[in-house]
């Protein structure tokens, strides 16, 4: 399946993309060199722990990067052939929401709380295709079906309040796919839900993307999420991509000594432990973004560091079947 | 066969009152827990776990009575707690206490570490300033924090450190239950493990018994001896974690099962899709709680409370398919 993927065809290139803060405290290096490259049909999932520039990534991809202190000072963002870095701010409201679109972890902050749900999917349509007001309506509560919405015509006419965490988040989705987009970015959006209702999300977010084969990335924390939802999945460590492989190939194989670690720590699900065995641990904490170290980010905390891990820095290498990892081991 | 038992509760119950109107009248209530029986034996860690408004953190208060429960009777120790007066009580909650889950907010972030740690200890009058220093000195270096840190404000620390300095406050009472509300939620997996760890090498070094509340069920099934899976209000199955995983008899328990990301590709598995939401604790469905969502819902299950039954030798199940 990963190889049926991987032939087909890009839709988003990034390359060397850096994405900095200039604080009063100094430079926050959010993002700081990365390249990735994501599919038609297929999802990449961006995997990392709080701050490690996630977040970032997605707001410089749809240049939303808070200004003033937030600036993409290096790299290109290919969609469709175009540099979205050169776009006008014009040109690049023409294709958020449009041809690219976000789902964020928190529906409630994203949706407008005045406004009925109905009237924000349908404006959303009618910004973009040129529609009657009547159509994008029509139009709104057919993607509201679609999120399998239980009676969309009559839960158009509901505020956001309303509706539980879950449907929000479906109200969201709707939202994202009404314009039927080339590149859907979710940010974490099932964090904020219970499990069970994150198991439906998850499952809705598969089926429409099966439909509709459109190019996903999937931004979060927890590896199971990515285990079961990705092809191909990026670990984000300190602003740069430390590893990049396919799924499958990551989870058997993988290779850079924070992947490797952060596997281990977390809990499996009837691993049954006895009661005296403990979880290996990453020790250490983060690197303070403000003030990285000159070598490998992940060095102070890597149980294999030698010598050159704490001058040189690493650059991301391929070895074989697209699996890229940034360090010296490699 | 009793003293084995730390705390024991039965038929408890916590309604909260939703007021309205001029005149505050009651109109509603919020039935966040609705008649919960459990043990907790000496010494184990007894895992509580279930979605959102389920009723856990509230369970988690009302056992130190820092809710007050509407029925019910709890017994600490033997020790019938509710019928006890604030002097009495005080004596016993010493025994108990509580780490919360987000260590930004539960700790008073302008308050220094050797204050927050040493709170308690004034309170209870358990000796004079040296000795108080001695112990937080003792307790910075079991948790992992170093001993110079001690003049620092909390708000200077990360969260793992945060939920450290949590710990040592919960133990300077040298208490026998610790109940831990969701405490690696809020935390990076790497720091998760770490907290993980210095739990369990706590309660071996000091004989502590656990009641472990979350919502991820393989942190819980990770930690615990043994498991209950709370629903709205109500513990709906409880068993050792061996059987909670391995046969599952609640449809609940299944479906959470199922619902819970597995971080293994190659591990095939038809997930039980849940419909619906979690229905409002204020007007919880009539019967078995879960009957809107149940796959295996029959017609009793919406007329009648199954009652929480033993079907195995310390496996527990609120539900009619095992009557
Ligand atoms: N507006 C801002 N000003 C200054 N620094 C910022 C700003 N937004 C983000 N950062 C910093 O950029 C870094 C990356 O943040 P980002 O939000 O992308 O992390 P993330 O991986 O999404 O984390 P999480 O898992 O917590 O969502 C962090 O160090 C963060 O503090
Ligand atoms: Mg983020």
């Amino acid at each position: 399946m990963e190889g049926k993927f991987l032939g087909n065809e890009i839709v988003l290139q990034i390359h060397g993309m850096k994405t900095y803060f200039f604080t009063d405290m100094g430079t926050v290096k959010a993002v700081d060199g990365l390249d990735l490259a994501v599919r038609t049909g297929s999802t990449l999932g961006i995997v990392g722990e709080s701050g490690c520039g996630k977040t970032v990534t997605a707001l410089s991809i749809m240049r939303l990067v808070p200004k003033p202190a937030g600036k993409i000072v290096a790299g290109k963002v290919i969609f469709d052939g175009t540099d979205l870095l050169k776009l006008t701010k014009s040109e690049m409201r023409k294709i958020r929401g449009n041809k690219i679109s976000m789902i964020f972890q928190e529906p409630m902050t994203a949706l407008n709380p005045v406004y009925r749900v109905g009237d924000q999917i349908a404006e959303v349509i009618s910004l973009h295709q040129h529609v009657s007001k009547k159509e994008a309506m029509e139009r709104a509560i057919e993607v509201l079906k679609l999120v399998k919405i239980p009676s969309p015509d009559i839960r158009i006419k509901d505020y956001p309040h309303q509706m539980s965490g879950g449907m929000r988040q479906r109200v969201m989705i709707a939202i994202a796919v009404s314009c039927d987009p080339s590149l859907v970015i979710a940010d974490e959006p099932t964090t904020a839900l219970d499990v069970t209702i994150q198991a439906q999300v998850l499952d809705l977010m598969k089926r429409l993307k099966e439909v509709t084969n459109t190019a996903s990335i999937l931004i979060t924390h927890d590896l199971g999420v990515i285990a079961e939802n990705a092809q191909e999945v990026v670990v984000m460590y300190a602003g740069k991509a430390v590893e990049y492989a396919g799924v499958k190939r990551l989870f058997d194989n993988p290779l850079h000594p924070y992947t490797v670690g952060m596997m281990k720590c977390i809990p499996w699900l009837g691993a049954h432990r006895d009661k005296k065995s403990r979880l290996p641990v990453i020790s250490g904490i983060v690197p303070n973004l403000y003030d990285l170290p000159k070598g490998c980010s992940f060095a102070e905390r890597c149980r294999e560091a030698q010598g050159p891990c704490w001058h040189n820095q690493p650059e991301l290498v391929s070895l074989e079947q697209g699996h890229l990892v940034r360090c010296l081991k490699y | 066969m009793e003293d084995k038992v730390i705390l024991s509760c039965k038929n408890v119950k916590k309604y909260f009152p939703i007021k309205k109107g001029i005149f505050s009248r009651t109109y509603a209530y919020v039935k966040a827990v609705d008649g919960v029986d459990l043990e907790i034996e000496k010494g184990e860690t007894l895992g509580l776990v279930g979605e959102s408004g389920c009723g856990k953190t509230t369970l988690g208060l009302l056992l130190p009575r820092l809710e007050e429960p509407t029925g019910g009777e709890i017994l600490m120790e033997g020790h019938p707690i509710l019928r006890y007066d604030q002097k009495r009580l005080r004596d016993i909650r010493r025994e108990m206490q509580i780490i919360f889950q987000d260590p930004y907010s539960s700790l008073n972030p302008r308050k220094k570490v050797g204050t927050i740690i040493g709170e308690p200890f004034l309170i209870h009058k358990l000796g004079n300033k040296k000795e108080m220093l001695e112990r937080i000195h003792e307790l910075l270096k079991l948790v992992g924090i170093r001993q110079e840190h001690i003049n620092r404000y909390a708000h200077e620390f990360s969260g793992g450190q945060r939920q450290r300095i949590g710990i040592a406050r919960a133990l300077i009472l040298n208490p026998k239950l610790i109940i831990c509300d969701e405490p690696v939620s809020a935390l990076d997996v790497s720091i998760q493990a770490q907290i993980l760890n210095l739990l369990q090498d706590l309660q071996e070094q000091f004989h502590l018994t656990f009641l472990f509340i979350s919502h991820d069920l393989s942190v819980v099934e990770h930690i615990s001896d043994r498991i209950a899976v709370m629903y709205l209000g109500r513990i709906v199955e409880m068993a050792k974690k061996e059987y909670i995983y391995n046969s599952p008899r609640h449809p609940y328990t299944e479906a959470l099962l199922s619902a819970t990301p597995v971080a293994d590709p190659s591990f095939a598995r038809k997930k039980i899709i849940l419909e619906g939401d979690v229905p409002s604790p204020i007007n919880p469905p009539r019967g078995c709680h879960f009957n809107t969502r149940c796959p295996k819902v029959m017609d009793i299950c919406r007329q009648e409370v199954p009652e929480f039954t033993e079907i195995a030798r310390g496996h527990l199940v609120r539900c009619f398919l095992w009557r």
